[in-house]
């Protein structure tokens, strides 16, 4: 076969007719709108209902300030022991056989189906005053339940699978050789994981981090049952949102509503930034030359 | 974590030591009161500073009226409870969170203002909607708060309910008339906030039974006019009933400071406070000077017709009782 | 084979503890999981232990309760399914075509976890109500999406189109084309490259995101709530029924439910997690 023909076959076989490609997209695009954009334009609209001056001054009242201090604070922290976690769960469940790994990953799985406000009852059944820990905490004056802490925990159960699913069938699907070629090489485990792993799950890891972050920072139902609502000390923007909507502000409300929208897609922006500096690196590598190439030539041959 | 809570130890020491010079209140109370405590509070702060030269600070939480009893009673450390049910200061009463008569401590039942629950119609009653019997005509839509899930929607079944026992029918007539009542009904709301919702903008149903307070909350949020208030023939005392948390207070020390700040919520400037945010008074000097918000209406108490609040609970709202057995026998 | 010493090696290289950190990372996995959701989960058990076993039977088995089990478990099931096929659907377009604001429409998929779930209720429901922007031209033709089990199912379909998306979308960027050339080469038409090639590499993510779309939608509650109507035996989700059960400061009560949801949650994605194994054991993936 020619060149030629041989490239279009290729061509053909690697992607649809465009009238396929078309309909597809239009067909994920009208599903989109429907389900995505539609809410988030009535949550804009209802924001911006009377004016972009009330708007602004929803957003300007200390109660709200300090929600959104203590939302992102509690992101800050619950993220973090989150991707640590997913990192090490997925590299377990991933990297080995061992008995059991189905059941631990329906374990990991689990705080996704615990109702948000029975997640954050659990909590209060342990360290609340009649629980577990409650008469020793009252004792030393710990305030976990009804204070950040508990805000935090609730936080970290309600988004913990995150990070750790989004790696899992990543790393699975990407399997063990070049992590075994570089033990055969001579790397350390770290020096494995750093330089040969990392790179490779890194669009998982950024995909995890982003749901993670989102979801730590809209979480409502299981922070209500734990946070005892002090106005300016333990409301999250979403209590706040519901504080401000039961208080017939719903122009308020969605107000802080959409900040939190904003919020999310201020992320994946950031997101968005990687990604782009990313392909200008590849791009740069690839253009310049190899380092070097007479070093790699041996001895004998000089 | 472990950091967190050295620090929020280290800032809950500190804030002691500086409660000595101003002792700071919580007030845990329900919802939709933020506006009435706002300026109460402030009203509060400035006749103590008068009375006894002392600054202090009052901190608010609020949310749902069980859920917050709930809170306290895991433990919260409000050194007052503020409620809308009386069944959630009883029920911190069984923990022994408050004292076992709490309601002899303050006047009336320890309930500083009421509320009762009237009909919400559409601008101009297109339906005629004049009393309890109107909502079981068929064709008309009920919008109410579901009992299991909030006070509000308690009281408007306990009215209903009500209504036919004052009226001399027995029980079984009552619960007849209020399964017809619940069959009207085609949206249970979660909260009050929920039901005015449904009712104003998703323009559903033909009248809303709610608080007597959230008329003015609407009429501010949606505009007057776009609601007409029907008081019914009869309706029943929902009382407010606040009290002292005895387990805070003890451990911080702030037991005649809780007093002074429930027991001004009688005077004067607390009720006239309280009425201007539809909130009936105990007064009958000022609740006659806002009578064009609190239009006569006949009353009667929870305890005349169901012997107590807790008897109500247990007969009518747990599960099993009579308003699952609304949905449950056919 | 002789008594070599080559025969030993042999058997001690399995390939589960060649790579390092086995114990490291499984150690500090269960820690993790122990201290942050095993052991507060057992305070459901422990709280539900106070009930006799005549209680507990009552609690969860009332009709409400029943019917409640139907609608939440039935329409976390519908919504999962209908969000693996869309979910795909945009991850497929997402990651293989181009086209005018694809950045934008990447950025709204994360959009149901960053709006509180009871805005996102707020939302749902002001667009379906009789008189939303969609519910005004459905309504009149006879379908209904709000206040009914429609609706319910309608906002789990919202929360849990990220899941699938972004579960497949790294797998799908990390498929390697060559394969589908060489499908091509050997004579594929392109469905079959997709079904045979393409499908299987990422059916495994598919699942997950569908275990994990499903989970999601069986706790539910602030979306769902606005949406739902909330009528007892039609459209009464149990995290309500939990709720209801905590107003009455019956604890013990809304435990028990809550353990009831919890253990057949458990048992259904420990089905899906190891037919996933499974599956991947069987199209030859590597361990």
């Amino acid at each position: 076969m020619s060149t030629g023909m041989t490239s279009k076959k290729v061509q053909a076989g690697t992607t649809e007719a465009r009238w396929i490609r078309y309909s597809l997209i239009g067909l994920a695009l009208t599903f989109m709108f429907l389900f995505l954009v539609l809410p988030l334009a009535a949550v804009f609209t209802e924001a911006l209902r009377k004016g972009l001056d009330a708007y602004l001054e929803a957003l300007q009242e200390p109660d709200a300030w300090s929600a959104i201090r203590l939302t992102l604070i509690t992101a800050a922290i619950a993220v973090p022991m989150n991707l640590v976690f997913g990192v090490a769960a997925a590299w377990a469940i991933a990297k080995y056989e061992f008995k059991g790994k189905s059941v631990l990953t329906t374990l990991v799985d689990l705080p996704f189906s615990v109702s948000p406000v029975v997640a954050g009852l659990i909590y209060v059944l342990m360290f609340g005053a009649q629980g577990w820990f409650g008469p020793w905490l009252q004792a030393h004056d710990i305030k976990i339940i009804f204070a950040v802490p508990g805000i935090i925990l609730a936080t970290v159960f309600v988004t913990f699978p995150f990070i750790a699913r989004e790696l899992i069938p990543l790393m699975q699907a990407q399997g063990n050789d070049e992590e075994q070629a570089a033990i055969v090489l001579g790397a350390t485990g770290w020096q494995t994981f750093w330089y040969v792993t990392l790179p490779n799950i890194k669009w998982g890891l950024i995909y995890g981090v982003i749901l993670c972050n989102a979801r730590a920072m809209g979480e409502f139902g299981a922070v209500s049952v734990v946070s005892g609502h002090i106005r300016g000390q333990t409301n999250t923007m979403p209590l706040h949102v519901e504080i401000l909507y039961n208080e017939y502000q719903s122009v308020a409300a969605f107000a802080v509503a959409s900040l939190l929208a904003l919020l999310a897609l201020v992320t994946l922006v950031i997101k968005s930034v990687i990604e782009w500096q990313h392909d200008k690196d590849m791009k740069a590598s690839a253009d310049t030359p190899p380092e070097r190439p007479l070093a790699s030539t041996p001895d004998a041959l000089a | 974590m472990k950091k967190l809570t050295r620090i929020a130890l280290a800032a809950t020491l500190a804030l002691s030591g500086l409660a000595a010079s101003a002792q700071t209140l919580l007030n845990a109370s329900y919802d939709v009161a933020r506006e009435f405590y706002k300026d109460y509070n402030a009203a509060f702060v400035a006749n103590y500073k008068k009375t006894t030269g002392k600054d202090i600070k009052i901190d608010q939480a609020h949310g749902g009226s069980s859920a917050q009893a709930r809170a306290v009673n895991d433990g919260l450390d409000a050194d007052v409870v503020t409620m809308n049910t009386t069944t959630d200061v009883d029920f911190l009463a069984s923990t022994g969170v408050v004292a076992k008569d709490w309601n002899k401590r303050f006047a009336h039942n320890a309930a500083p203002t009421t509320s009762t629950m009237l009909f919400l119609t559409r601008n101009g009653n297109p339906k005629g909607i004049k009393d309890w019997d109107d909502l079981v005509k068929p064709g008309i839509k009920v919008i109410v708060v579901n009992p299991k899930t909030g006070g509000n929607g308690r009281m408007a079944y306990l009215a209903a309910w009500g209504f036919v026992k004052k009226k001399g029918g027995s029980d079984a007539d009552a619960a007849d008339f209020v399964g017809k009542l619940y069959k009207n009904v085609p949206v249970l709301a979660k909260g009050g906030r929920d039901a005015t919702t449904i009712f104003l903008q998703r323009n559903i149903g033909d009248v809303l039974v709610t608080f007597e307070s959230e008329v003015v909350s609407v009429d501010n949020e949606f505009g007057a006019g776009k609601v007409d208030a029907v008081h019914p023939s009869i309706s029943i005392v929902a009382e407010n009933p606040v009290a002292v948390v005895e387990r805070t207070v003890a451990k911080k020390g702030t037991a005649a400071l809780a007093k002074a700040y429930l027991d001004y919520l009688y005077s004067d400037e607390a009720q006239e406070i309280a009425a201007k945010h539809a909130l009936r008074p105990r007064n009958p000097a000022i609740l006659k000077k806002y009578a064009s918000t609190f239009k006569p209406i006949q009353l009667f108490t929870v305890n005349e017709v169901f012997g107590s609040f807790a008897d109500a609970q247990k007969v009518h709202f747990n599960d099993g009782g009579q308003f699952d057995k609304i949905y449950t026998v056919k | 084979m002789t008594s070599l010493p080559i025969a030993a090696p042999a058997k001690r290289r399995t390939p589960a503890k060649v790579l390092p950190g086995f114990n490291l990372t499984l150690g500090f996995t269960i820690f993790y999981l122990s201290l942050i959701v095993l052991i507060p989960l057992s305070a459901l058990l422990f709280k539900t232990f106070t009930l006799t076993w005549d209680q507990f039977v009552t609690a969860v088995t009332g009709p409400r309760v029943m019917a409640s089990y139907r609608l939440t478990f039935g329409a976390s099931l519908i919504a999962a399914l209908v969000n693996v096929f869309f979910g795909l659907l945009v991850a497929w377009v997402l990651v293989r075509y181009d086209f005018f604001g694809k950045k934008i429409v990447d950025a709204l998929v994360d959009l149901p976890f960053a709006l509180p779930t009871a805005v996102a209720g707020i939302s749902l429901t002001a667009l379906l109500a009789g008189n939303g922007w969609v519910g005004q031209y459905l309504e009149p033709m006879g379908i209904v999406l709000a206040f009914n089990p429609n609706g319910v199912v309608i906002a789990l379909i919202f929360i849990g189109l990220p899941f699938v998306v972004r579960t497949v979308q790294p797998v799908l960027e990390d498929t390697e084309k060559e394969l589908e050339e060489a499908a091509t080469c050997l004579g594929a038409t392109r469905w079959q490259t997709f079904s045979k090639v393409i499908f299987p590499s990422v059916a495994p993510a598919l699942l997950t995101g569908f275990a994990m779309a499903f989970a999601r939608a069986i706790g539910e509650y602030g979306s769902v709530i606005f949406i739902a109507g909330n009528m007892p035996m039609i459209s009464e989700i149990t995290p309500l029924i939990i709720i209801g059960k905590l107003e009455q400061y019956d604890y013990a009560g809304a435990t028990a439910v809550a353990l009831v949801m919890l253990v057949v949650s458990f048992v259904l994605l420990l089905v899906i997690n190891a037919l996933q194994t499974w599956q991947r054991r069987r199209s030859g993936a590597p361990a």
